[in-house]
């Protein structure tokens, strides 16, 4: 049984550890066959099924770490992720479900800081043996249908 | 070049550095910094003779279904009416000059003005006004007025295999001319006879003028030095065969790359990779999922990279299955919005529509391929700070605007600055 202390927890490191700065740790958080889409607010609404990025396995999140740490060019940023309460939907038979509003800041290398997104996390989580819940399902629905300049970091 | 018949420029000081007039391959960095510059492309070249995509056919399907988008910073509706046909006219009231469609995009009997309920129908055409004849014989219009004398500019339309352009321009050529044979082709190859379906929408707001995203999509040489996605995971296809066709304006162009099917045929002979076509010897990183760009030849003529604009600010995109189109919409000297939809067919197979949903990973402001434009414009924008008596350097593969073989060539962002010249007059 995934409780409300089990998922704050989970959530609680999950943006430590992308506002730490510690890519490589964060696909740890997801399932193997894991869903981890970025959208937005109009696009969830019309059914749209794009993403800013997506993915259906572990190893394409690995890949955008990878892609981002040897591959990709980006002016170096970092987030900071505020949560607020996750609401739980009740446990189903594929996991439990909740929704968590969230706010990132993105701090440029000159200091500038700024609203990077606003939005919520849809999750599905799982148990995963004695160990803290990990997600089956991340769909990132920023707010606003707008990007500055580039999404590099996972949000 | 300068186009002589064309008023002198209207800029409020003379540039800081003459453009010189007789060559392509110098760009004064003022172009981009200057607000009487910005000002002026909006009417010489957003709303001259040129033909402006405004949004797809498939997104206003019924009558009374509309868009609003912008026209050279002009609030333009997008609307289906009952005899098939799409109209474009600009979104403000003949009354007081407010909005009419307050919303990006919906679907209505005809439009009211939210301020004094004046009503339009859907081509544009003013047909009602509150308490025209007054109330209780007090009050009403003018016995003079007719609402036939007052109507919102309406626009020149054209649907080309699903896109909707318009035009400000009573003199601009037919679109199929504007575009000339081989871009309306290449748009037919990648559209024709298909019922796209829009998959998601997203906007990309760019830190720069909106010449150096139009200058970045026309530029074949930055592909494979910017981009590294492919060479760090040593995916580069081993034999392709790829060029770039400019217009005859200049201001059109399609930069592709291909699988060569005989040099393929001859590395299998060779018995070399024989197992694929992509290399991969002595790779250090690996995707962990290539599924990725496990792409289909959809098309069946190998084509795996298809870049198409169309002046001034529209771009087609084919990489591998990711369609999209992206519309360029200047908001200022140093800011720029950029629309993109991303784009599959009805007819799709759950295979290949899984397919294009991967390869959203390629494009858009996190793609794999993509991100790096939604920052090098940035760079070059503050790059130029101070340097508005310098000049961009734009020399690769020659000094002509031509189509080549070749895409280590800037061939067709030189065909871009011929193009904007002579809208420009400058």
């Amino acid at each position: 049984m995934i409780g409300l202390p089990d998922i704050m927890a989970a959530q609680a490191r999950y943006a430590r550890c992308i506002d730490d700065g510690r890519l490589e740790d964060w696909p740890g958080f997801f399932l193997p066959d894991c869903v981890y889409r970025i959208t937005t607010a109009e696009n969830h609404r019309l059914g749209f099924a794009a993403g800013l990025i997506w993915a259906d396995s572990l190893g394409m999140l690995q890949d955008r770490v990878a892609a981002l740490r040897e591959a990709n060019i980006y002016e170096r940023h970092a987030y900071r992720h505020v949560l607020g309460l996750p609401l739980l939907e009740e446990a189903g038979a594929d996991g439990t479900r909740s929704e968590t509003p969230f706010l990132v800041a993105r701090i440029m290398r000159d200091g500038a800081t700024d609203l990077f997104a606003t939005g919520r996390y849809l999750d599905l989580w799982r148990a995963d043996g004695d160990g803290p819940p990990k997600l089956a399902e991340r769909i990132v629905v920023c707010d606003s249908s707008r990007v500055d300049t580039l999404l590099a970091l996972p949000l | 070049m300068p186009d002589h018949s064309l008023p002198a420029p209207a800029l409020a000081a003379p540039p800081e550095v003459p453009w010189p007039a007789d060559t392509l391959t110098r760009v004064p960095y003022w172009v981009f910094q200057r607000a009487d510059v910005a000002a002026l492309e909006q009417t010489r070249v957003f709303r001259g003779d040129t033909w402006n995509y405004l949004c797809l056919e498939a997104e206003i399907p019924d009558a009374g279904d509309y868009r609003a988008s912008t026209l050279g910073g002009v609030p333009i509706l997008a609307v289906r009416d009952h005899d098939g046909e799409i109209y474009a006219f600009e979104n403000r009231c003949v009354h007081r000059g407010a909005l009419i469609a307050l919303e990006d995009f919906g679907n209505a009997r005809e439009f009211t003005c939210v301020y004094h309920a004046w009503s339009y129908d859907l081509q544009g055409n003013l047909k009602g006004v509150a308490f025209k004849d007054g109330i209780n014989g007090q009050g009403g219009m003018p016995e003079c007025f007719r609402m036939s004398d007052h109507q919102p500019r309406k626009l020149r339309t054209a649907v080309v295999a699903g896109l909707v352009f318009a035009s400000a321009s009573d003199t601009v050529p037919p679109i199929e001319e504007y575009l000339g044979e081989q871009i309306l082709e290449r748009i037919e190859r990648v559209l024709g006879g298909r019922k796209p379906e829009v998959i998601g929408r997203f906007t990309q707001a760019l830190p720069n003028n909106w010449k150096l995203y139009v200058e970045n999509v026309r530029d074949s040489y930055h592909a494979s030095l910017l981009h590294l996605f492919f060479t760090t995971f040593e995916l580069n296809k081993l034999s392709q065969k790829g060029g770039l066709i400019v217009d005859e304006s200049g201001g059109n162009h399609v930069s592709y790359s291909a699988i060569d099917r005989e040099a393929e045929a001859k590395v299998a002979a060779a018995n070399e990779y024989a197992a694929q076509n992509i290399r991969s010897e002595s790779g250090s990183y690996r995707l962990k999922d290539p599924s990725v760009l496990a792409g289909m030849d959809e098309f069946g003529d190998g084509v795996t990279l298809q870049i198409l604009s169309v002046f001034p600010g529209f771009v087609l995109q084919q990489i591998q299955n990711s369609l999209a189109v992206r519309q360029v919409v200047p908001r200022g000297t140093d800011r720029t919005d950029l629309h993109w939809t991303y784009l599959g067919f009805k007819d799709d197979t759950p295979e290949l529509r899984r397919m294009r949903l991967k390869q959203c990973n390629l494009v858009g402001p996190a793609g794999y391929v993509s991100m790096e434009d939604g920052c090098v414009g940035g760079f070059v924008q503050r790059g130029v700070v101070g340097a508005s008596d310098r000049m961009a350097v734009l020399e690769m593969g020659g000094s002509d605007a031509e189509s080549t073989r070749t895409r280590a060539t800037e061939a067709s962002v030189r065909g871009f600055w011929k193009a904007y010249r002579a809208h420009m007059g400058l």
